[in-house]
C-alpha cells in the first residue's frame, strides 16, 4: 500500500501536488482555528482569572452587577443556571420529538416520504437564529401570554421551544443515522421470532442504537447552549434565578453578546465575559468529547 | 485498541491546548493591564484620515461625556461632509475627563453632560487664561413608561428608586397605591436597558444617585425602542427610555423630583424651562469665545442640520429648531 502510494505521487503532475498540499492544509486550518480560538478567549480573559476574580463568588454568587460605580460584583450563578435551564427544557421538548421523528423517518415511512421529510428538516435547520429571535419575540412572546396567560411572554419557555426547534434538525439526522446503521439481520431475526414492529424498535433497534441516540441527544443539548440571538431575543434577558418555565432568564452567550460590545478593551468586565467564554467552551468542549466517544461506540460496536 | 488510542489523543489535545492557554497567557498579564488602563480612559474614535482630503488643515480636538460620544461622533462624521479642510477627533472618557481636558488647555471642545462648576471654571482661567464658553448642544430626556391601562399617571423619583433600586421596597403595584386589574400577579414587572447602554447609566444615577445599585432580575432589553414596545404590551410593566419612542399603547407617567414637588408631564417645554426631574441639557464647551473652525463646527452643530442628528439619535434638539 505504502510503496504503491509512494510511486504513483512520483509520476504525479506538478498541479496535483499542489492541490494535494492545499486540501492537506485544509484540514490542518480547521485545527489551527480551533488553537487559536480557545488560545486568544483564554489570553483575554486570564489575566483576571488568576489575578483579582474570586471564582467561587463567580460561580456561586446571582448578583452580576458589572457596571457598579463603588461595588462591582461578578456573579454568574445566575447565567449559568439559565444557561442549563433552558437547555435542559429543550431537550425535554426536543428529544421526544426528536427521536421519534428519527425513528419514523428510519423505520416506518416509505421512501419516497423521507426524501421529502428530509428535506423539510434541512430547511428547518436552515434559518438563521436571528429569525427565531424574531419570531420569539413577536409570535411566540404573545402566544405564550394567551395560552399560559403570563405577564409577559419574553420566558425560559419561548427560548427553550426555539432553542427545541433548532436542535430537533441535528437530532433527527444523527439518531436517523444511528438506527440506520444497526444491521438489518437485527430486525429480520426480531421479526422472525415474533416480534410487532413497535417491538422491533422499542426491544431491539433502541438499545442497539444508544450510543448513537445519545450522541444525537447531546450534540442537540450542544448547539442550544451555543445559541446566542434566539435566547437573547427571546428569554426576556434578566439576571434572574428562574422558579418556572414562565420565568424570565439570561443565559452566558446573550451576556456575552449584549455586553462586550463596549466594555473597555481590557477592563475587569471584558476580562470576566472572556473568562464566561472560557466557560462556555470547557462546557461545550466537555458535551462534544462525551457525543464523540458515544459515537466511537457505536462504531466499534457495528 | 483503536478506540482507546483515539480517545487519549483527543484528551491529550485538550490538555494541550489547555496548557498553552496557561503559559502564553502568563507572559503577559501586566501588558494586558496597562492596554487596560489607556484604553478605558480613551474612547478613541478616529475620524481624521479621510483619504478625500489630503489638505486637511485644522484637528478640532473634542472630549468629555460617554452618553454623548456617540452624538459627537455622528457629528464628526457628517461634519466630514460638510467641511474639507476641518476634521474633528473624538474621544470619550466621561464628563469629568472633558472638563479636566479643558482646563488643562489640551482639547478645543469638550462635551459634558452636566454643567461646568464655577470652580472648575476659575481653574480653566487660571491654566489658560481664558473662559470656558458654555453651548447647550441638545438635550436628553428620558421618559417613565407604562401600559395605557395602567391606572396611574404620575410618580415620584424616590418611588422610581425604590421600584429599581436594590433592596427597594417596592415591587408590587398595589405598594404604589393602585389596583391594577390587568395584572393579575400584581407584580411589577421591570423593564430597564442592557448595561452598557448611556441611557442605563443615566437613569441610574438621576434615581440612585452614585452608591445605589440595580437591583438584578430587571428585563434588560437591548434598545429605546423595544422597551416602549415590551411595556406597550404587558400590562404589569414599567419601563424606561427616551420620550421620543412613545407609542398609542403606553402611557408616559408625569414624574415629582420628590413628594412634594409637582408633577410634570415629559415634553418640550417642560424640558427646556428644566421643571422635568429626568432630562438634562448636554452641553460642549470652547475654550475662550471659539473661533475660526471651532467656531463653523459649533455653528454648524447648533443650525437644523446639526440638530438632526440630535434628533436622530435619540436626544431632544434645541427649541428654535
Amino acid at each position: 500500500m505504502n510503496i504503491l502510494r509512494k510511486k504513483s505521487t512520483a509520476h504525479l503532475p506538478f498541479s496535483e501536488t499542489v492541490i494535494e498540499l492545499f486540501i492537506r492544509l485544509c484540514g490542518i486550518s480547521s485545527i489551527l482555528f480551533v488553537f487559536g480560538i480557545f488560545f486568544f478567549v483564554f489570553r483575554e480573559g486570564a489575566g483576571f482569572l488568576f489575578g483579582g476574580l474570586d471564582v467561587g463568588q463567580f460561580l456561586t454568587n446571582v448578583e452580576w452587577q458589572p457596571t457598579s460605580l463603588n461595588n462591582k460584583r461578578y456573579g454568574a450563578l445566575a447565567l449559568i443556571v439559565g444557561t442549563f435551564s433552558v437547555t435542559l427544557l429543550a431537550m425535554c421538548i426536543a428529544v421526544p420529538f426528536g427521536l421519534g421523528a428519527a425513528i419514523f423517518v428510519s423505520e416506518f415511512c416509505s421512501p419516497k416520504l423521507r426524501e421529502t421529510f428530509k428535506i423539510i428538516i434541512e430547511l428547518l435547520a436552515a434559518i438563521p437564529s436571528v429569525v427565531w429571535g424574531f419570531i420569539g419575540l413577536t409570535v411566540m412572546n404573545q402566544l405564550i401570554i394567551t395560552v399560559f396567560n403570563a405577564p409577559i411572554g419574553l420566558t425560559m419557555l419561548n427560548g427553550s421551544i426555539l432553542l427545541a426547534l433548532m436542535s430537533v434538525p441535528i437530532i433527527v439526522s444523527i439518531a436517523e443515522d444511528a438506527l440506520k446503521a444497526v444491521p438489518d439481520s437485527y430486525r429480520e431475526a426480531a421479526e422472525a421470532l415474533g416480534a410487532t414492529r413497535w417491538q422491533v424498535v422499542y426491544r431491539v433497534l433502541l438499545p442497539a442504537a444508544k450510543n448513537g441516540l445519545l450522541a444525537a441527544v447531546l450534540l442537540g443539548a450542544a448547539r442550544s447552549i451555543g445559541e446566542t440571538m434566539a435566547v437573547l431575543m427571546a428569554t426576556g434577558h434578566s439576571v434572574n434565578m428562574p422558579s418556572s418555565p414562565l420565568s424570565w432568564i439570561r443565559t452566558l452567550t446573550a451576556t456575552i453578546a449584549a455586553e462586550l460590545g463596549e466594555v473597555a478593551r481590557g477592563g475587569e468586565h471584558y476580562q470576566v465575559l472572556f473568562i464566561i467564554g472560557i466557560l462556555l467552551f470547557t462546557i461545550t468542549f466537555v458535551v462534544n468529547l462525551i457525543a464523540d466517544l458515544a459515537i466511537k461506540g457505536i462504531r466499534q460496536e457495528s | 485498541m483503536r478506540m482507546t488510542s483515539q480517545i487519549s489523543y483527543t484528551t491529550i489535545c485538550f490538555l494541550v491546548v489547555l496548557a498553552c492557554g496557561f503559559v502564553m497567557s502568563g507572559c503577559s498579564p501586566k501588558d494586558d493591564a496597562d492596554a487596560a488602563k489607556t484604553t478605558e480612559t480613551q474612547l478613541i474614535t478616529q475620524n481624521t484620515k479621510n483619504p478625500q482630503n489630503k489638505g486637511t488643515q485644522f484637528v478640532i480636538k473634542n472630549k468629555g461625556s460617554d452618553t454623548m460620544v456617540n452624538l459627537a461622533q455622528a457629528w464628526a462624521e457628517k461634519y466630514m461632509d460638510v467641511s474639507a479642510t476641518t476634521s474633528v477627533e473624538v474621544s470619550g472618557g466621561g464628563s469629568g475627563t472633558g472638563v479636566a481636558a479643558i482646563i488643562n488647555g489640551t482639547v478645543d471642545i469638550a462635551n459634558c453632560s452636566r454643567q461646568i462648576k464655577p470652580k472648575e471654571l476659575e481653574l480653566a482661567m487660571q491654566n489658560t487664561g481664558k473662559t470656558p464658553q458654555e453651548f447647550i448642544v441638545g438635550y436628553d430626556a428620558l421618559a417613565v413608561y407604562v401600559h395605557q391601562d395602567t391606572p396611574l399617571d404620575k410618580i415620584t423619583i424616590p418611588q422610581l428608586a425604590e421600584i429599581y433600586g436594590e433592596s427597594g421596597t417596592i415591587a408590587k403595584w398595589s405598594d404604589l397605591g393602585i389596583s391594577h386589574s390587568d395584572c393579575p400577579s400584581d407584580k411589577i414587572i421591570r423593564i430597564s436597558r442592557q448595561s452598557n447602554s448611556g441611557t442605563y447609566f443615566y437613569f441610574r444615577e438621576a434615581l440612585l444617585g452614585k452608591s445605589r445599585d440595580f437591583r438584578i432580575g430587571s428585563l434588560d432589553l437591548h434598545g429605546s425602542k423595544d422597551v416602549v414596545e415590551v411595556v406597550g404590551r404587558t400590562p404589569c410593566a414599567i419601563g424606561y427610555s427616551g420620550m421620543g419612542y412613545a407609542t398609542s399603547h403606553v402611557k408616559m407617567l408625569e414624574i415629582a423630583a420628590d413628594a412634594d414637588s409637582p408633577y410634570y408631564p415629559p415634553n418640550l417645554e417642560n424640558v427646556l424651562a428644566k421643571t422635568y426631574p429626568i432630562a438634562r441639557p448636554l452641553y460642549m464647551y470652547s475654550l475662550g469665545e471659539p473661533t475660526g473652525a471651532v467656531k463653523q463646527y459649533l455653528d454648524w452643530i447648533l443650525s437644523a442640520a446639526g440638530q438632526e442628528i440630535v434628533e436622530k439619535l435619540g436626544f431632544v434638539p434645541l427649541e428654535n429648531n
